[in-house]
């Protein structure tokens, strides 16, 4: 297990963000999780990153506990994460936003740094923006962006917060394509997204949260047919329709 | 509950001294904001597990190198080469009015970098670097007057301990963050200024004159007395000034160095958004930490020299918010924040208005506000920073420019 979440709670007064979650990542696995809006999503991230603290419950990465450990103990621990608002460093430019990363991260200071950040902008798209400031990019650059950066500091397991709305087609394909890659090659994934038909294409797991609860957890196509995952997030109540 | 102890602390203090009674009152204040920000029991923080062996991503890209100087840079290099060696010679045909005004410029646009450092990049807000100025000042005179240091040695112990000082106070006040943090760092200063009111050896509340005799066999005060034909006050003044043109020298060059540097890479991080930063494994506690010390070190480096040259010394004067913090941000709002150039600028643009309306009393204060007003309405980055928006020109970049050459590696 890379990833094990045992009884995870966060409340902000009356608002239950993570009720008691479990949750175990196998290493290599490609993990999607979808909910409606609000359903607790980021805070999971947030939690698994040490952005937010839980009020009860564990956090372990690759069997070491870290549900008190700092952002910057997490990352070199293993963990790169997408924010979705994305948080480029606006004064940099992309180039250096993935340097800081790559100088900062896990295998920091290497010499090959440059080539390195060159290789992921040419695999992201970005290589043509690359002294560009993060600050002028679109949406759609900043959220490629994310990605880059979290990949740059070399993670074992990347967590991305919606990073592929907004696409058009053929920019999709791509993303899903180089998704696969970084899998393949052994890292991780767990991806928050909206845009189910990409999610599917490259998860083998899927899991529902709904309030701060997890409703459902499994294969995504039997996941996709449960029922009360059918109600909660596409709206159709079974009943009803019949 | 805070008044019991306040007023029993104060009251404890009055026993002693009158003027203990308000140092008593800071010290439980500082005490307490710091050390119970978040109640009595923080939670543990579990320790770090070691990091996995990293997968390597990428395939080896094609080559590319990371360049920082641009064309407008490389004959600046030369350029602010033959300003300082200018500088250097300026004692020869210099006036001592204007040798004066050269070292105010530098000890102030020594400060402004060193606050600019804080504020621009790390985003310390501190209005109490008042606190190592003083320090310095007062280093630098005890080292004279009771340990009998000559005044030129003097100057780096006196910056040195100030750093030494900064440690603990920086561990302090680093519990705190924004406002708090300005706050405390305020408290601190004036802390330190209560404190020295009571060294009597130092003149106590009212401070102290060098001796003659301290300054009189400084070394090199001969050499130079000769060198330039003039007498012995002048030349100490020509060393100060030189003590102030290394200073400024170091600190332009050690800035630039450092935000051209992998930790000023994080720095600049930092500033942008310093979630982001840890997120990716920037050590931002450390690196503000080192900043704060820095610019504590700095700070002490001026106050020395700026107080060798004045002789005197008084708490007042040595922890003053006006002089030492709030000209301070005057000259780094104006000139540009989170640049090189900028502090340089207001610095220069400082000094020579304050000369220019010395004769006009209280409106010299009206004219900076108005002009401080005007500034931030008019060019919010601050002269330099949209003076070099505009044209694109950076004296000091620091950005750093990906080439990637058109040959892949492995197709050779």
């Amino acid at each position: 297990m890379i990833l094990k979440l045992a009884g995870v709670t966060k409340r902000f007064g009356a608002v239950v963000v993570a009720d008691n979650i479990d949750l175990e990542v196998a290493r290599g696995e490609a993990l999607g999780i979808i909910g409606a809006n609000g359903a607790g999503k980021s805070s999971l991230f947030n939690l698994i990153t040490g952005v937010l603290t839980p009020d009860a419950g564990t956090v372990m990465l690759a069997g070491q506990d870290v549900t008190n450990v700092s952002l910057r103990k997490r990352c070199l621990a293993g963990i790169g994460r997408s924010f979705q608002i994305p948080r480029p460093f606006e004064s940099l430019t992309v180039f250096e936003n993935l340097l800081v990363a790559a100088e900062y991260g896990r295998e920091h200071g290497h010499r090959g740094a440059n080539e390195f950040c060159g290789s992921i902008l040419e695999r992201t798209g970005l290589a043509a923006q690359a002294n560009t400031l993060a600050g002028k990019l679109t949406l759609l650059n900043r959220k490629r962006l994310e990605m880059a950066r979290a990949l740059a500091t070399q993670p074992d397991i990347v967590l991305l917060d919606e990073i592929a709305g907004g696409l058009t087609e053929a920019e999709c394909h791509e993303l899903v394509d180089f998704i696969k890659q970084v899998n393949q090659q052994g890292v991780t994934i767990v991806w928050i997204e909206h845009v189910v038909h990409a999610l599917l294409s490259v998860v083998s797991r899927l899991i529902v949260l709904e309030f701060g609860r997890k409703i459902a957890d499994g294969e995504p196509g039997a996941v996709m047919h449960d029922p009360e995952v059918r109600r909660s997030y596409l709206g159709i109540d079974e009943e009803v329709a019949a | 509950m805070g008044g019991v102890i306040l007023g029993v602390a104060q009251s404890i203090g009055a026993r002693i001294n009158p003027e203990w009674q308000i140092l008593a009152g800071h010290v439980v204040f500082l005490v307490f904001i710091v050390f119970r920000p978040r109640g009595l029991f923080p939670k543990a923080v579990e320790p770090c597990p070691k990091p996995l062996p990293p997968l390597l991503l990428a395939k080896p890209g094609r080559p590319a190198i990371g360049r920082v100087a641009t064309r407008t840079s490389r004959v600046f290099d030369v350029v602010a080469i033959i300003i300082v060696v200018a500088l250097l010679f300026a004692p020869a045909f210099a006036s001592r009015p204007l040798l004066q005004d050269l070292i105010l410029i530098f000890l102030l646009a020594a400060l402004a970098l060193f606050w600019n450092l804080m504020a621009g990049y790390a985003g310390l807000i501190s209005v109490g670097q008042q606190a190592f100025v003083g320090l310095g000042g007062y280093a630098l005179f005890a080292l004279i007057m009771v340990a009998g240091v000559d005044p030129l040695l003097a100057i780096p112990l006196a910056a040195l301990i100030v750093a030494l000082l900064s440690i603990p106070v920086g561990s302090l006040v680093f519990r705190m963050q924004g406002a708090y943090f300005a706050v405390v760092t305020w408290v601190a200063a004036e802390v330190f200024r209560l404190l020295l009111a009571q060294w009597r050896d130092l003149g106590g509340g009212t401070g102290t004159s060098l001796p003659r005799s301290a300054t009189g066999d400084m070394i090199g005060l001969q050499f130079i007395s000769e060198l330039f034909g003039v007498r012995s006050a002048a030349a100490r003044e020509i060393i100060i000034y030189w003590a102030a043109l290394f200073t400024i020298v170091l600190v332009v060059a050690g800035s630039y160095y450092l935000l051209r540097s992998r930790i000023g890479l994080g720095l600049r991080a930092i500033k942008d958004g310093e979630v982001a930063a840890q997120s990716v494994g920037v050590s931002t506690t450390r690196i503000k930490f080192a900043v704060y010390i820095f610019a504590a070190f700095g700070a002490g480096l001026v106050g020395a020299i700026y107080f060798l040259q004045t002789s005197r010394i008084s708490p007042d004067a040595a922890f003053s918010l006006l002089d030492w913090t709030a000209y301070i941000i005057f000259i780094v709002v104006i000139g540009g924040l989170a640049t090189i150039e900028g502090p340089i600028i207001g610095a220069i643009i400082f000094v020579v208005l304050r000369n220019a309306l010395s004769g006009f009393g209280p409106w010299y204060l009206i004219v900076l506000g108005v002009l401080g007003i005007a500034v931030m309405l008019l060019a919010p980055k601050g002269i330099w920073g949209n003076f070099s928006q505009f044209t694109g020109v950076h004296l000091f970049p620091t950005r750093r420019h990906l080439e990637i050459s058109e040959t892949r590696e492995d197709a050779k």
